[in-house]
C-alpha cells in the first residue's frame, strides 16, 4: 500500500555540516500493518515519517501511496492519506476553538466548502465517539481545548484522526510528552482503535517493551539505515534482551545508547 | 451644532442664523463635520443648545463607530482570527475610498461602486497574501508592501489627485436620506441605515465563521499543522481570509467617504492603529469563545473608541490637545490597553499560584 524505494535524506548538501540522515530506505507497508519503530536518538525515525508526510522532500528515492508516485505531491495534499500525531499534544488540536469546532474540521479531510456541517445531528455523533475516550468530554463539547490536559487533547487527537480514517497513520512517540498514567492510557487507546478499525499505522517509541508489546511488525533504525524488520510469530516471541542481541549480531556493535536499554520497564 | 455641506456653504447658514463665529475646527472627527461654537448664546437658551450639541455628538459617535466597525471586523480577522498582522488595511481603507468616489464621480451605479470597492480591497489582501505566501516573507513586510504601493494605485484611481469631492453627487447615503425625507430626521436615519449595514456584515460574517471553511480559518490562525494534517492547503485559506478581512476594510473607507463626502489618499493612515485599539478595548468588555460575540464585542469595542477620540477632540482643548494630537491618543491607548492586560495575566497567574501553594 505505502511503498517507499531507496529513499536518501542529506541535510546541508555540500557544506561543512552535511548529515546524511536516511541511507538507502526501502520499505513496504502492507494494509493493516501496525508497525513499531525503535533507535536511539539521530537514527532517523523522525526523519523517516517528515518525509512519508511531505514536510521536507527526500534527496533520492521515490514514494508510493497506493501505486502513486507522491513523491512531489505537497504535504497538504498527502495529508488526504495521512493522519499524523505528534509528541506535542498541543500540535494536534486548535486550543482556542472549542472541541466540537476542533471535531469538525477534522472530521472530513480536504479542501473545506461553504456549508455550515456542525449541526445538532453532527454534534450528537462527536457525543457517541467521544464515550469511546471514557474521559467525560462528551459533557465538555463547548469547552476550549486549551482547557484540556495534555492526555485529555492527545486522546482527541488520537480520535480525531480515526475518525478521519487515513490510509496510514505516523504515530511520533506521541506518548512521550505524557505522564506514565496517561500515556499507558493513550496507548491502550491507540491499540484499540488500530485494531478495532484494522487502521494501518507506524509507530515510533523510545520504550522497546512498547514497541515489542504493541503491532504486528517491527523495525529497528540506526545511522539512518532500517537494519532489523521483524514480523509475524518472530515478533509476537521476542523479548528485550532478544532484540539486543539481534542488534549485536546484525551491526557487531554493543547497543550503548542508554536511553534505549534504560527505557524498557 | 453641527451642519454638514462645504465650508461656504456653512459659513452662509451659520451667518444667516445669526451666530456670530467664534471658532471653526477644520480638523474635527477627521474633518467629517465642521462644527461651529458660537459667542453669542442668549442665556435662557443655553442649556438646550447644550443638550443639541451633545445628541449631535452622541449621534456622530455612533455613526463613526458603526462605519469604523465594519474595518474593526476586517481588522479583528487577520489579528486575531488568522494571527496575520496585516498592514494592507492602511492602504485598504483609502483605496475602498477612492474606488467609490471616483465611480460615483463617473456616473456609475452606487451599489455596484461599492461592489467594485469591496473587489479592490479582496484583491489588494490577495496580493499581500501572495507576496507572503510565494516568496516567503514575513507577514508584516508583505504587508507593508502592498500598503505603500496603493498609495500610488489610489492617487491613479482617483485621476491623480489626492482628494475628490463628493458633495455634488448622490451617493447612498444621499439615496437613502431622500427616500426617508420627511418621515424621519436624516441624522436618524443615517444612524439606523448604519447600524443595519453593520449588523448585516456582522451576521453574514458570523455565519461564514460556522461554515468548515470559517472553522479551518480560526484553526489556521492557532494552528497551522494541524490545518496542513487536514489536506487543506493553507496558502489558499491565507488569501482568502486575509482577502476578505481587506474587503470588509475597503467597503468601510467606502462608506466613510460617502459620510463625510470626499476621499482622500491620507485617509488611511493610522487606521491599523484605529482598529487594533478597538479590537483591544472590545476585548476588556467580555471574554467567550463563540463568534457571535466576538463580532458583537468588536463593533462595541470600536464605538467605544470613537467615543474617547470625540471625548479628547472636546475636553482635549483645556489641557491643550489639539487634533494633531489624536494620533499619540490612539497609540497611548493601544499601550495602555496592553498594559492592562498584562497586568489582567499577572494577577490571574499570582491567584493561579496561591491556589497551588
Amino acid at each position: 500500500m505505502i511503498r517507499l524505494e531507496n529513499i536518501t535524506k542529506v541535510f546541508n548538501q555540500g557544506t561543512v555540516n552535511e548529515n546524511t540522515a536516511l541511507r538507502g530506505i526501502n520499505l513496504r507497508v502492507k494494509e493493516g500493518d501496525f508497525i513499531t519503530i525503535v533507535g536511539s536518538n539521530g537514527a532517523g525515525k523522525t526523519t523517516l515519517f517528515n518525509t512519508i508526510s511531505g514536510s521536507f522532500q527526500p534527496t533520492t528515492g521515490d514514494i508510493f501511496f497506493n501505486d502513486k508516485n507522491v513523491t512531489r505531491m505537497p504535504e497538504y495534499k498527502r495529508a488526504q492519506y495521512l493522519g499524523r500525531i505528534f509528541q506535542d499534544p498541543l500540535l494536534g488540536t486548535a486550543s482556542n476553538m472549542s472541541l466540537e469546532d476542533n471535531m469538525m474540521i477534522c472530521y472530513r479531510k480536504g479542501f473545506k466548502g461553504l456549508k455550515i456541517s456542525l449541526n445538532n445531528k453532527m454534534r450528537e455523533r462527536f457525543r457517541e465517539e467521544l464515550k469511546a475516550l471514557d474521559m467525560g468530554l462528551e459533557s465538555r463539547m463547548e469547552y476550549n481545548v486549551q482547557l484540556f490536559s495534555g492526555g485529555q487533547r492527545q486522546a482527541l487527537t488520537l480520535l480525531m484522526t480515526v475518525l478521519s480514517h487515513p490510509d496510514l497513520i505516523l504515530l511520533d512517540e506521541h506518548t512521550a510528552a505524557l505522564d506514565p498514567k496517561n500515556a499507558a492510557l493513550i496507548l491502550e487507546l491507540t491499540d484499540k482503535f488500530i485494531i478495532d478499525k484494522k487502521l494501518t499505522a507506524m509507530m515510533i517509541t523510545h520504550n522497546m517493551s512498547h514497541a515489542i508489546k504493541y503491532g504486528n511488525r517491527i523495525l529497528m533504525m540506526h545511522k539512518g539505515e532500517i537494519i532489523l524488520d521483524i514480523s509475524g510469530e518472530e515478533k509476537k516471541n521476542l523479548t528485550v534482551e532478544g532484540l539486543v542481541k539481534k542488534f549485536y549480531n546484525v551491526k557487531h556493535e554493543e547497543l550503548t545508547n542508554d536511553e534505549l536499554l534504560m527505557s524498557h520497564e | 451644532m453641527k451642519l454638514s455641506g462645504n465650508f461656504f456653504h456653512l459659513l452662509r447658514q451659520a451667518a444667516s442664523r445669526n451666530y456670530s463665529l467664534f471658532f471653526i475646527d477644520m480638523f474635527l472627527s477627521e474633518r467629517t463635520h465642521v462644527y461651529i461654537i458660537y459667542s453669542k448664546i442668549p442665556a435662557d437658551s443655553s442649556a438646550c443648545d447644550k443638550i443639541i450639541k451633545d445628541s449631535a455628538m452622541i449621534e456622530g459617535i455612533f455613526v463613526e463607530g458603526l462605519i469604523y466597525g465594519i474595518m474593526v471586523l476586517g481588522v479583528f480577522i487577520t489579528f486575531r482570527i488568522l494571527d496575520f498582522p496585516d498592514l494592507t488595511v492602511d492602504g485598504s481603507f483609502p483605496l475602498g475610498a477612492a474606488i467609490m468616489a471616483s465611480l460615483i464621480i463617473s456616473g456609475y451605479n452606487v451599489f455596484f461602486a461599492l461592489a467594485a470597492a469591496f473587489m479592490g480591497g479582496v484583491a489588494a489582501g490577495v496580493v499581500t497574501a501572495v507576496i507572503h505566501n510565494r516568496l516567503k516573507v514575513p507577514n508584516l513586510l508583505a504587508g507593508i508592501l502592498t500598503m505603500t504601493m496603493l498609495w500610488s494605485v489610489n492617487i491613479r484611481i482617483m485621476g491623480n489627485r489626492a482628494n475628490l469631492p463628493l458633495l455634488k453627487n448622490e451617493t447612498i447615503l444621499t439615496d437613502i436620506v431622500s427616500w426617508t425625507e420627511g418621515i424621519i430626521p436624516s441624522d436618524y436615519t443615517i444612524l439606523v441605515f448604519f447600524f443595519l449595514v453593520a449588523m448585516a456584515i456582522k451576521f453574514s460574517m458570523d455565519l461564514f465563521f460556522r461554515t468548515d471553511m470559517g472553522l479551518t480559518l480560526g484553526a489556521l490562525g492557532n494552528n497551522e499543522q494541524m490545518v496542513i494534517s487536514q489536506g487543506v492547503n493553507i496558502n489558499l485559506m491565507k488569501a482568502i481570509g486575509v482577502g476578505l478581512s481587506n474587503g470588509l476594510v475597503a467597503v468601510s473607507g467606502a462608506f466613510a467617504a460617502q459620510y463625510q463626502g470626499f476621499a482622500d489618499v491620507g485617509l488611511g493612515t493610522g487606521i491599523v492603529v484605529t482598529g487594533l485599539a478597538s479590537v483591544m478595548i472590545g476585548e476588556f468588555i467580555f471574554t467567550s469563545n463563540k463568534i457571535v460575540v466576538l463580532t458583537f464585542r468588536v463593533i462595541i469595542g470600536s464605538i467605544i473608541y470613537k467615543a474617547i477620540m470625540y471625548l479628547g477632540r472636546y475636553y482635549g482643548y483645556h489641557i491643550g490637545l489639539t487634533p494633531n494630537d489624536l494620533k499619540l491618543l490612539a497609540g497611548l491607548l493601544i499601550i495602555a490597553c496592553l498594559m492592562i492586560a498584562q497586568g489582567k495575566k499577572r494577577n490571574y497567574f499570582r491567584r493561579w499560584k496561591n491556589d497551588q501553594a
